[in-house]
């Protein structure tokens, strides 16, 4: 019997780990004649991404601006309309690659709401059972595999195993959840906010944690969080997003030491400083995103943007590699129009 | 060492300070509260009495429900032979009442079990499903639903024609459209939470994650539903026999009985309205148990 055990890197060290090209979901607005309409919401929008084996990989953005969708379009929660994945050099859901099942049982995903994501009827060491018992592992190997989980978590075995998610603190829940996605030895985590509903002093526990478990398993983490300080502590590299748009990616030293994309400018400056003297004055961008049912044409931040111009309205600006980082602006692509882009 | 013993005690319980109250489920806390629920507990009690006696009537040496007697037709009330009184052909009530309680408790919770199985699985497949399966499903109950569930009953009824069996077809038929709407919105409502999708996450088929996560979450509700049915169904399955269409005579069921003594109203009225308050009380008690069973479980966890 199949007894989960962690699975090989196959591809070697340089493989990307997970590769989506043109990542696409367009969810339809419920209304109109018999529901059906015309109108979609451009949740996320022809996005593509890497992760490399061992790195955590920052997701960072406004609310709405699609980073859970991404998190549940890589784990196959919600199906893409288009684009397709390759976990380790293998394609997922196609003739010739993994199926969507073996994709989830090497990526698995930790949720934001601790309390929600637990079956309120399970016992804590029944949750974190299911999932190995549904791919085969028998009971006695499943108890001892919970008994492993709750030790790398922190949580007592002899104390917690047996408890109901009511019983537990959110921080304990919360080390569940994360027990629960390595219930199946995946190489790949999603973190999807998973510490943003706890309070600093747990979170820092529960950060620390991971960074342990990360290098103890050889795990993978795309981190996605809107608390931007986080992000930086935990991540190597950053992924800003915009309206299911990637607005610009790099590492995390050139991203938070030098951001080019404005957008990325404006939420960097929109932390609270830590130094009373240092106070932000005014807000650094102006209302909030447009509706993603109808984004604004060419460059979407260009309604928020301060440096808008006529070729933002005409033109979409790809993501471009300006070495250090990519970034989706005019004016940083030579020859675009923008008054501030450079001349070729 | 009479004063430092509860010491010891103490540093146990701060050494292990939670593993008293670890097991500490779902049921045995609704259990507690109901046990706090006095009027719930009564008609738990009353309905039990009302089944066990109807179970058991042959056992308890009551008179032969069947017996007629020209000559002894409707005693009042407190007749030596006949402590409550007899009906329109001599018969002993306090036996009829008893034994009527078979064909009308029968009636009342057959049809809603086998309406809880097959609107249940309706329901949970159209809640857990969604989309077109969902639509397809609820849009037939739909169509049930837009008659009156009396007049469907009756229609059913009287087209199929008279008899226990039919009775009970045409009733489960009725019963089918809300238990399978109740059953699919509480499912939609589970389904929605992460935990859920945190199952689907893990690859398991969805017949696993309906059995493990979802049937505990809603099988409460929805059972408290049904029981608050029983009611409708043992009144609706005495209004069939009363407009004769549900038992047929001599069977004593507490609806025929009920038509059968209309005509002694003017005679002995307290006789004649004896079936009703059986129904009644039976009714009333399912009603107000199932309130409390469903004020018992409506907690979060």
């Amino acid at each position: 019997m199949d007894s989960l055990l962690p699975l090989e890197d196959r591809g070697g060290p340089a493989q990307p780990l997970l590769l989506a090209t043109g990542l696409r979901k367009h969810f339809p607005v419920a209304g109109g004649l018999l529901g059906r309409s015309r109108k979609v919401v451009r949740a996320v929008d022809d996005l593509s991404l890497s992760v490399a084996k061992g790195e955590t990989l920052g997701v960072v953005g406004e609310s709405g601006c699609g980073k859970s969708t991404v998190a549940r379009l890589l784990i196959r929660l919600i199906k893409p309309d288009r684009g397709t994945m390759v976990l380790d050099g293998d394609p997922v859901d196609e003739p010739h690659g993994i199926t969507v099942n073996e994709l989830r049982r090497q990526v698995q995903m930790v949720f934001q709401d601790s309390y929600a994501s637990l079956n309120p009827r399970l016992t804590i060491a029944e949750t974190l059972a299911f999932a190995p018992k549904a791919h085969g592992l028998p009971a006695a190997e499943a108890r001892a595999r919970v008994r492993d989980l709750l030790d790398k978590v922190g949580l007592d075995p002899a104390n917690y195993a047996e408890r109901y998610p009511h019983e537990l603190s959110g921080g304990q829940r919360q080390r569940v959840n994360i027990a629960r996605a390595l219930a199946l030895r995946p190489r790949l985590v999603i973190l999807d906010e998973a510490v943003s509903a706890l309070d600093k002093s747990v979170e820092a526990q529960v950060l620390n944690m991971l960074v342990d478990l990360k290098t103890e398993l050889g795990l993978t983490y795309i981190f996605i969080s809107h608390d931007l300080n986080v992000v930086q502590y935990l991540s190597d590299r950053v992924l800003v997003m915009y309206l299911g748009k990637i607005v610009e990616l790099g590492s995390v030293e050139a991203i938070y030491g030098n951001p080019q994309h404005p957008y990325t400018r404006a939420l960097l400056s929109a932390r609270p400083s830590m130094d009373p003297r240092r106070r932000t004055k005014e807000a650094p961008i102006q209302g909030d995103p447009p509706n993603p049912i109808d984004p604004p044409s060419g460059c979407r931040f260009r309604t928020r943007c301060p440096f808008a111009e006529d070729v933002c309205t005409r033109v979409e600006p790809p993501l471009a590699d300006i070495g250090t980082q990519a970034v989706a602006c005019h004016m940083r692509v030579v020859g675009s129009g923008h008054s501030k882009a450079a001349t070729p | 060492m009479a004063i430092q013993s509860p010491t010891v005690d103490i540093a146990a319980a701060l050494v292990r300070p939670t593993v008293a109250s670890a097991s500490r489920g779902y049921w045995p806390s609704v259990g507690r509260r109901l046990r706090r629920d006095p009027v719930t507990l009564i008609c738990a009690g009353v309905l039990l009495l009302v089944v066990l006696s109807s179970i058991a009537a042959p056992l308890l040496g009551l008179a032969d429900p069947y017996k007629t007697s020209m000559i002894r037709r409707l005693y009042p009330l407190g007749s030596p032979s006949h402590l409550l009184g007899t009906d329109e052909l001599g018969r002993d009530m306090f036996a009829r009442l008893i034994y009527g309680g078979r064909l009308s408790l029968f009636m009342g919770v057959m049809p809603v079990l086998c309406a809880l199985l097959i609107g249940g699985a309706l329901g949970i497949t159209a809640g857990f499903v969604g989309g077109k399966v969902n639509m397809a499903i609820m849009r037939v109950m739909d169509v049930f639903y837009a008659f009156p569930s009396v007049l469907l009953a009756i229609s059913l009824s009287g087209a199929m024609g008279a008899g226990t069996e039919n009775t009970l077809l045409s009733l489960t038929l009725v019963f089918i459209p809300p238990i399978c709407r109740v059953s699919e919105s509480v499912t939609t409502q589970v389904r929605g939470f992460d935990f859920v999708d945190a199952a689907r996450a893990s690859g398991a088929s969805a017949l696993t994650i309906v059995r493990v996560h979802v049937l505990g979450n809603v099988l409460g509700p929805i059972l408290v539903y049904a029981t608050s049915l029983i009611s409708v169904a043992i009144i609706l399955a005495a209004g069939l026999s009363f407009l004769g269409l549900g038992v047929k005579p001599p069977e004593p069921e507490w609806g025929l009985m009920l038509n059968t003594l209309r005509q002694a109203i003017y005679v002995n009225p307290v006789l004649a309205a004896l079936p009703g308050v059986m129904i009644f009380i039976t009714s009333i008690c399912f009603n107000l148990m199932s309130d409390g069973l469903r004020a018992a479980m409506d907690v979060k966890a």
